[in-house]
């Protein structure tokens, strides 16, 4: 499928949790075409990277659940920042472990999984919906129920996938992208190659095999999709062009050119082809 | 220290490395986990000198075998045990870690500050990184803190946001709260500060040579516990200065920090 198939299965209000870490296997592809859509209202889960500053720039972002938002190499998401500062997001602002908690609770289909992160520091204080639970052993200790982060849908990005929804990172980390994929009830995966089932064990170890084609309802091959985010050992991050977004969060006119260009390309392949004619 | 012709005297970024290595000794074998340059040179160094049984991550997904410099994406890896965000989420609630972060503000019991400035959680004045892991490591594994920017800005009477509890904070939580919370270390380019005081107020332990308490009162937004001998932190051994130098940070990355002071 076409990343514009995947967001026509989407709808304004829905909650949508997005794989990746930061500046790093972003499904970038899936991210524009919210972009291009009218979907609006949304909540987005992320352990956040440019998704988060570009949606929440865009107007398409009701609430956010995260855990940080950075770019990596440039530590503060300017367009996050700029997007919080003015008001008018929901967040929902959590520890990054208790934030994975949230992600299984979804995936196990229980409300909560009990935590100390959080006690003393202000995440409770910030998120009145945060609830705290007694232990029922003898210890009787109170602890922090991490509500469930049930997604509507999940969009992750993969190096490797076949036709059926298996899934294949061959980088270092495959972050949390199986249980987004798990917490929702929806799933969309992008990958950098679609390969025949047979040749995965030619890509990597079985173990780089890690999401299952039964969360996947649909594969969307896309090249180099997550960039400008790091995709190793496809690619690394493309630092040159993050700068530039980066940028644009204090001039509005660089912001506007860089939309035109980049952002209102019609698909992903018009997009590469206005990456690759940078200078 | 400049008895060896071939070493040159250790430089106030050398001093602050070491006075955070020492923030490691006595940790054993444990993952040690310092974020940023500085306070990985300083625990790349506490486990190539006294600390040798700590193990510690490359930054990316590994735990590193032997001297891996600092800053170096393509410096040669030996894994001694994969370590993705996951496990390291593991080895947080585990409790099995020294982290050590930074801070935007921080408080006399050591409340740090790093998601936001300003107090209205729905606009903040400054939108800084969030959480991030400050709450759950602050309550399950030691913590301490390098602050390149020693000020009023940074030490202030009261922080804006909690993202990592302090001493008083986790006193109102009760004896969960207290159970592992342990903030070993401050240190700043001025001094070394900690909170081995009877109601865990911040101490200063000791200061970098040619630093006052005078100028370290100045620049602190709040009071002190400063005892009446106030020590010189310690200078690196040539053995330190050597490892530190040519292994660990052979391109002097540590020094960008202290450019302006």
């Amino acid at each position: 499928m076409s990343e514009d198939d995947v967001v026509a299965q989407l709808e304004s209000g829905m909650t949508i949790g997005i794989g990746g870490w930061g500046s790093r296997r972003k499904p970038m592809s899936l991210v524009r075409a919210i972009l291009r859509s009218d979907l609006t209202d949304l909540t987005i889960v992320s352990y956040g990277g440019p998704d988060v500053g570009l949606l929440a720039k865009s107007g398409k972002v009701k609430k956010l659940a995260y855990g940080f938002v950075s770019l990596d190499s440039i530590a503060l998401e300017p367009h996050f920042r700029v997007a919080r500062q003015a008001g008018g997001i929901e967040v929902l602002e959590l520890d990054e472990g208790a934030f994975q908690l949230g992600l299984l609770a979804a995936s196990h289909r229980v409300p909560f999984y009990p935590t100390r992160a959080g006690m003393g520091s202000d995440m409770l204080a910030n998120n009145p919906e945060l609830k705290m639970v007694k232990s029922p052993y003898d210890d009787g200790e109170e602890l922090v129920a991490i509500p469930a982060l049930k997604l509507d849908a999940a969009l992750i990005h993969m190096n490797r996938a076949d036709a059926a929804g298996n899934g294949q990172f061959l980088g270092p980390d495959l972050y949390f992208d199986d249980l987004f994929v798990m917490a929702a009830d929806k799933a969309f995966m992008s990958c950098e190659k679609v390969i025949p089932t047979e040749d995965f064990l030619k890509e990597g170890p079985v173990h780089s095999i890690k999401i299952p084609r039964i969360f996947i309802n649909g594969v969307v091959e896309a090249p180099r999709g997550a960039h400008f985010t790091e995709c190793p050992p496809d690619y690394p991050r493309d630092e040159a062009f993050q700068k530039e977004y980066a940028a644009t969060a204090k001039d509005p006119e660089a912001w506007e050119a860089f939309k035109t260009r980049y952002l209102d390309a019609p698909n992903h392949e018009a997009y590469l082809k206005e990456v690759d004619a940078r200078d | 220290m400049t008895d060896s012709s071939s070493t040159q005297p250790a430089t106030i970024d050398e001093i602050a490395v070491v006075a955070l290595a020492e923030a490691f000794r006595g940790d054993g074998e444990i993952l040690c986990n310092p974020i940023g340059t500085v306070p990985m040179c300083a625990g790349r160094l506490a486990r190539a000198t006294f600390e040798p049984d700590m193990v510690y991550t490359d930054g990316v997904a590994m735990l590193a075998h032997g001297n891996l410099p600092v800053g170096d994406a393509d410096a040669e890896r030996i894994p001694e045990a994969y370590m993705p965000y996951r496990s390291l989420f593991d080895v947080v609630w585990s409790g099995r870690r020294h982290v050590v972060m930074g801070a935007s503000q921080m408080d006399m019991y050591g409340n740090q500050n790093f998601a936001a400035i300003g107090d209205d959680y729905s606009k903040p004045k400054v939108q800084l990184l969030g959480m991030r892991g400050a709450p759950g490591n602050l309550i399950n594994n030691k913590t301490s803190y390098w602050l390149p920017n020693h000020s009023t800005r940074v030490f202030v009477p009261s922080v804006d946001v909690v993202s990592g509890p302090g001493y008083d904070r986790m006193r109102e939580v009760g004896e969960v709260g207290s159970r592992f919370h342990n903030i070993v270390r401050v240190v700043t380019p001025l001094a070394a500060m900690d909170f081995e005081t009877p109601d865990n107020r911040m101490r200063l332990r000791s200061l970098h040579p040619g630093v006052t308490v005078d100028e370290v009162v100045e620049n602190t937004g709040f009071d002190l516990v400063i005892p009446d001998d106030v020590p010189e932190s310690r200078l690196p051994t040539d053995e330190e200065l050597q490892i530190l130098r040519n292994e660990l940070d052979p391109k002097g990355l540590r020094k960008a920090e202290f450019a302006s002071k």
